[in-house]
């Protein structure tokens, strides 16, 4: 315990190791929070849902923050359900059970370009007739433009862009541009834009409600994707699954192969041969080229693929180098001593010699991390991550193959490429900071 | 052995057998009027004949001694779905002829970056406390990153912002007429991979080396070559450099296996048309024969490099003696 506060306190006196703590304990509280604010299942769930839980998403849009840092303001995209404010629904029953509904959608808009499409997702209840409804449009300058007429199914989406009536009477130009348009046949109206829904129900306890959903150009905290999802999800699940990998890799990999040198190193002879052999046939293995075998013909799982690359990492050159201390420790005369009272092999090699290392052992581990991290990121760049994790190496492959650099939405591939870079440095300066804290002999170079 | 890892390749070619004969007797018409039954016996015995025709049927030793010479004569079957640039489905040729970008590309890198890290090593470890030599000792952490990492940082701002170099690619469309127009344009696309490979790589082994010549430059023998008055620069050549070659080599090694790994990714990113760009597609495209190749492909490679690097240790350090 004495040890560790020294450790601690000594470690406080680099600044790398400091910011490398920092970052560590932000990228924990992150994964915790993860797990926390979207339970494992739901994350798969919302990771692997299409436009049934995404639909009030546009595509491709840019987090919303970026407007506070450019001139033209692009349209944020909002929902407005039943009793949000902005709605108002008058219901003024008529002749013959009918009964005519007025909804009122009102919302502020003042950004320079125009949305991405309006959709109104309807909802009616009837059992024959079905309820009749006009949409009309009013905007900021004064004009009434009629959007459509027609009857409402049980379940409708309406598609303001893709009506191609409107299109007509706006002349040919696309609905977002013709609706918000102002004078000048450049720039939208600012101010506040009106859509009236009005419905006619020819039944007695008939209904008519809709959703009302506006997908601009930019969205939330990260963005969204191709298939309209809320990057939130995976930008956050990605940390827990960074560090599980990554942790557990390096600590698997660093404590097995400090074992099976101590094993080596202990009772020398054939094992220790058999052991350097492996080593050394390992070392001229392909790494990456089996990882990837592996993952195309057996399992893409992210854990299979972690127990490959523990197996595969365990015969490298750290084998080597832990083999020639314990070959000098197992001289010392503690362990003469322990022998000499009949210790048992399995108690010295792993009561004796192993916690000897453990200084060597904590940063390896820690430098270790990031290599990890950015192997499984790797994978998922060449298409063989987990097809059912969201993490931060599977966003970064999507947004290549859909060519995000090409097409200027650097936020799909700079956020993910962030946060791996701020794992990595952090994991990596807290490594270097360790390794001259319990390597003295470092630490004037 | 590596190319039968263990019988594993078996059970993968079994499965793909199975897969590929079972897909083709419900394709075929002619036995749609059949009953189930009937045709899953077909597609037994046709499965039976094809493993016997790729003589899976005999025992594991025999057939890995058969593996292992084909794999040394580089007859890797033929590919599924892959062609190579004329057309053919050789995987061998497929392969081979991806070999020479993949070769330029790896090359002229690792031979940049051994050369300027040494000399920067060099340099740092005279002035061993410097703010440069401070500098790299912090950005040292960013080679955790691995090349294809800072490929996308480098087409963001060299491609997509400045417009001054190529996404990726190897020459432009269509290639130039002339030989030195052509050397030019691949010149000008080898320039974002080749950095982002030097770049993922050069802070650490700047710092790896300059502590080697520090603990070096302490010596007794330095010592007593500074006190002799010897210029700098013979002390540096002939009394630290040689010394830590063997082990600098020995560590540009380790550097360049994990290297090879990274550049499968880092092709991919550029479009470079190497064996990484192949084995990326391959894994698109399901095509067992051609992945399975090209780790045969890595595995030479890599044991190329090792045997090469036995020499050239020979080579530098007289210490060294073949056979003794």
């Amino acid at each position: 315990m004495n040890q560790m506060k020294k450790t601690f306190q000594e470690m406080l006196r680099y600044p790398s190791a400091i910011a490398g703590l920092l970052t560590v304990a932000f990228l924990v509280g992150l994964a915790i929070y993860a797990m926390v604010a979207i339970p494992y299942s739901q994350a798969l769930i919302l990771w692997r849902g299409g436009e049934d839980i995404w639909y009030q998403n546009p595509k491709f849009a840019a987090p919303a923050w970026f407007n506070n840092f450019t001139k033209l303001k692009q349209p944020v995209s909002f929902v407005m359900k039943e009793s949000d404010p902005g709605i108002e629904k008058v219901v003024v029953p008529g002749d013959q059970n009918t009964s005519r509904i007025t909804i009122t959608y009102s919302f502020d808009f003042s950004y320079d370009a125009f949305p991405q499409e309006i959709l109104l997702y309807f909802d009616a209840k009837y059992k024959e007739k079905q309820p009749f409804a006009s949409i009309y449009w009013l905007t900021p300058d004064g004009r009434e433009i009629r959007i459509a007429d027609f009857g409402v199914d049980s379940k409708q989406t309406f598609r303001v862009s893709q009506d191609e009536k409107l299109i007509r009477r706006l002349g040919g130009v696309a609905p977002m541009e013709g609706l918000f348009v102002g004078e000048d046949g450049q720039t939208p109206v600012k101010g506040v834009y009106k859509l009236v829904v009005e419905g006619v129900t020819f039944e007695e306890g008939s209904d008519l409600n809709a959703e009302f959903v506006f997908h601009g150009n930019v969205y939330g905290l990260f963005g969204t994707d191709h298939q309209r999802r809320d990057l939130l999800v995976p930008m956050l699940w990605g940390a827990p699954v960074a560090l599980a990998f990554g942790l557990i890799a390096s600590l698997g990999t660093s404590v097995l192969t400090m074992i099976i040198a101590a094993m080596g190193a202990w009772y020398g002879g054939w094992v220790d041969e058999l052991i350097q052999r492996i080593t050394e046939v390992n070392l001229v293995l392909p790494f990456f080229s089996i990882l990837v075998m592996v993952g195309t013909f057996y399992s893409r799982s992210t854990w299979v693929i972690l127990g490959v690359t523990v197996l595969l990492s365990i015969f490298t050159g750290g084998i080597k180098a832990y083999r020639s201390i314990f070959i000098q420790v197992k001289e010392s005369t503690y362990i003469e001593a322990a022998r000499a009272y009949g210790t048992g092999a399995g108690r010295i090699i792993f009561v004796y010699m192993i916690p000897r290392m453990i200084p060597l052992l904590i940063p390896g581990v820690v430098s270790s991390v990031p290599a990890f991290v950015f192997l499984e990121a790797t994978l998922a760049v060449l298409g063989l991550g987990d097809p059912v994790l969201p993490t931060w190496g599977r966003l970064i492959n999507d947004a290549s193959v859909n060519g995000a650099l090409y097409k200027g939405l650097y936020y799909w591939i700079m956020s993910p490429a962030i946060l791996l870079m701020v794992s990595g440095l952090g994991f990596a300066m807290l490594g270097f900071a360790l390794d001259r804290i319990f390597n003295p002999k470092l630490r004037d170079l | 052995m590596i190319a039968n890892m263990g019988g594993y390749v078996d059970t993968i070619m079994r499965s793909e057998i199975r897969e590929r004969i079972t897909q083709s007797v419900l394709a075929n018409k002619a036995y749609q009027d059949m009953p189930p039954e009937t045709r899953k016996k077909i597609a037994e015995d046709l499965i039976l004949v094809e493993e016997k025709r790729l003589k899976l049927d005999t025992p594991v030793a025999i057939r890995s001694f058969n593996y292992l010479t084909n794999a040394l004569r580089l007859e890797l079957g033929r590919a599924q779905n892959m062609t190579s640039d004329n057309g053919s489905r050789t995987v061998r040729l497929i392969l081979l002829e991806r070999l020479p970008a993949t070769l330029l590309l790896m090359g002229s890198s690792q031979l940049f970056l051994f050369f300027s890290s040494i000399y920067f090593a060099l340099s740092l470890s005279r002035n061993y406390g410097s703010w440069l030599d401070r500098l790299v000792i912090s950005l040292s952490p960013t080679s955790a990153a691995p090349s294809w990492f800072y490929g996308i940082f480098l087409i963001l701002i060299f491609s997509a912002v400045l417009k001054l170099l190529p996404f990726g690619g190897m020459v432009d469309a269509p290639p130039p007429d002339t030989k030195f127009g052509y050397a030019m344009s691949v010149l000008k696309h080898l320039i974002l991979p080749g950095a982002s490979l030097v770049v993922s790589a050069f802070f650490i082994s700047i710092y790896n080396w300059r502590t080697f010549f520090l603990i070096y430059s302490s010596e007794d023998y330095v010592e007593m070559a500074k006190a002799k008055g010897l210029p700098a620069r013979d002390i540096e050549r002939q009394y630290i450099l040689r010394p830590t070659l063997p082990n600098i080599i020995t560590n540009f090694a380790l550097l360049l296996i994990s290297l090879w790994t990274g550049a499968i990714v880092t092709e991919t990113i550029f479009l470079w048309p190497g064996l990484g760009i192949t084995l990326y597609r391959a894994v698109g495209l399901f095509d067992i024969p051609v992945i399975v190749g090209s780790t045969i492909i890595f595995a030479y490679l890599l044991a190329i490099t090792v045997f090469l690097l036995d020499f050239v240790y020979a080579l530098v350090d007289p210490r060294v003696k073949v056979g003794a």
